[in-house]
């Protein structure tokens, strides 16, 4: 597939940042604001609420990180506007200037002195403007290097590493060439191929904070762990797909980097990559957690390859699944965007599983719902870093 | 038509990619990395998507996979059995 000269038709919004779906999210800054966030949801038809259950008495690493995602969230060039909510003014505002930063509307409304029902009142005010102010915005044809996408690879199986997963790195490939923004992540599903992404860093530099963040994962793997961490790392679904090691799963995951494009940059976790590139996120690699990261992050549309079967999906972010194990495809079909499948048959070269991702990826981009969208898989799941206060 | 895959040529496993292997089937394969063929005669049942053992291993062998090291041997393995949790485990964690 030649995309020299490739676009797709986006949202691009005020701070040149190009969307591919038209969001009006109302975000909850913590757990107590999810009711009147769901009400406002549902008071206004074609605005979303994104519940959540964090945000209270949270401190240090772990509070930057709750603002960063929630923050990040509500920039992603994937949401045109913005209804913030939470119990106290303080941290409310906080999140609404963080997002308002990008010069998108976004609103505050804060719960204590008013009560839920005059918060939902306010708030599905400014909600009602910005969704009928959002459904006149119009996708313009924008370069493929306005896009970013994101991997993570979920209930991965042997055919994930044959087959989905180098679908992705040949995607990825392709795409590298072109400017575009890329990222993976799942720092201890790393483990056992860490060296491979060493060796592929750019520069010293690079590899110096990548090997950081991985050491820094498995201080936390090995202060915690009971045993090796099977059933968790490999999952039960890996170990009933065939995966045996977690040496094993991680060299199918690194499958999903290709083999060409380099590491250009290491990222901690929700944080926004500042140019083009392969990047690097330390992340969790629970499929929702790590998805939620990169929307977070600012990624548009994200390449989810899968073997038992994952049926995630995310608010904001479109998650394009794929899947290579013939079974899955059978039994779980609505949840597959791409069938690779025939990769594990001989009759589909690598070359033309990537070309028929990328086609998925620019029907999405345009805006075709993928199968977890249409299913309603929203997943929004913050990470957390240790116990709150 | 195959019944499993081999990453690369050093590998000491295969991955079945049908479903319904049984013992005593000779099984095609496809070693993807140098796009060659290889055959196998399966000694276990092996679900699609398990590991069928190309060698015969004992206990403190390295099995390697896509070239590389997957974890340690903890049971005999022979040549056309299932390779998996019981017979093979992590050296990390």
């Amino acid at each position: 597939m030649d995309l020299s000269k490739a676009t797709f038709w986006g949202y691009r919004r005020e701070n040149g940042r190009v969307g591919v779906r038209n969001h009006v999210i109302v975000l909850p800054v913590d757990d107590i604001s999810n009711a009147a966030a769901e009400a406002v949801a549902n008071n206004i038809k074609g605005t979303m609420a994104l519940p959540h259950p964090y945000g209270r008495l949270q401190f240090g690493a772990d509070l930057d990180l709750h603002f960063r995602t929630l923050i990040g969230t509500g920039s992603n060039p994937n949401v045109a506007a913005v209804v913030v909510i939470g119990i106290e003014e303080g941290w409310t505002q906080k999140v609404v200037e963080g997002i308002k930063k990008t010069g998108k509307p976004v609103a505050g409304f804060g719960i204590e002195l008013h009560g839920d029902h005059d918060t939902i009142m306010r708030a599905s005010k400014a909600a009602k403007e910005f969704v009928q102010w959002a459904g006149e915005l119009r996708r313009e044809e924008r370069p493929l290097k306005d896009l970013w996408v994101s991997t993570k690879c979920g209930e991965s199986d042997t055919t994930s590493g044959c087959g989905a997963n180098p679908t992705v790195g040949n995607a990825f490939d392709k795409l590298y060439p072109h400017g575009v923004t890329l990222c993976f992540g799942e720092t201890t599903e790393l483990t056992g191929g860490e060296h491979l992404v060493a060796a592929r860093c750019r520069d010293d530099k690079v590899r110096a904070r990548f090997q950081f963040m991985f050491d820094r994962y498995q201080d936390v793997i090995n202060r915690h762990k009971t045993n090796d961490l099977s059933d968790s790392q490999p999952t039960k679904g890996n170990i009933a797909g065939g995966l045996t090691t977690i040496e094993e799963k991680a060299l199918g995951n690194i499958q999903k980097i290709g083999r060409k494009c380099l590491v250009d940059g290491v990222l901690d976790k929700a944080e926004e990559p500042t140019g083009p590139g392969l990047w690097f996120m330390d992340s969790s690699s629970a499929a929702a957690e790590m998805v939620t990261l990169c929307a977070a992050a600012g990624f548009t549309v994200h390449l989810f390859p899968t073997g038992q079967g994952n049926v995630i999906g995310n608010p904001i972010l479109p998650v394009i699944k794929l899947c290579a194990n013939p079974r899955t495809v059978r039994t779980m079909s609505e949840h597959v965007d791409v069938d690779v499948s025939g990769l594990l048959r001989r009759e589909l070269t690598p070359d033309a599983a990537g070309d028929k991702l990328l086609e998925s990826m620019f029907h999405t981009a345009n805006g075709r719902l993928t199968a977890a969208e249409a299913l309603g898989h929203r997943e929004f799941v913050l990470t957390r870093l240790y116990e709150s206060a | 038509m195959i019944q499993f895959v081999v990453h690369e040529q050093s590998d000491g496993v295969g991955v079945v990619v049908v479903e319904g292997v049984k013992a005593g089937q000779e099984l095609a394969g496809w070693i993807m990395e140098d796009d060659k063929d290889i055959k196998v005669t399966a000694r276990s049942d092996i679900p699609i998507g398990h590991k069928v053992a190309l060698r015969d291993y004992k206990p403190g062998d390295t099995v390697i996979k896509y070239g590389v090291d997957i974890g340690k041997v903890v049971a005999p393995i022979k040549q056309g059995e299932h390779a998996h949790v019981h017979n093979i485990k992590t050296k990390r964690w």
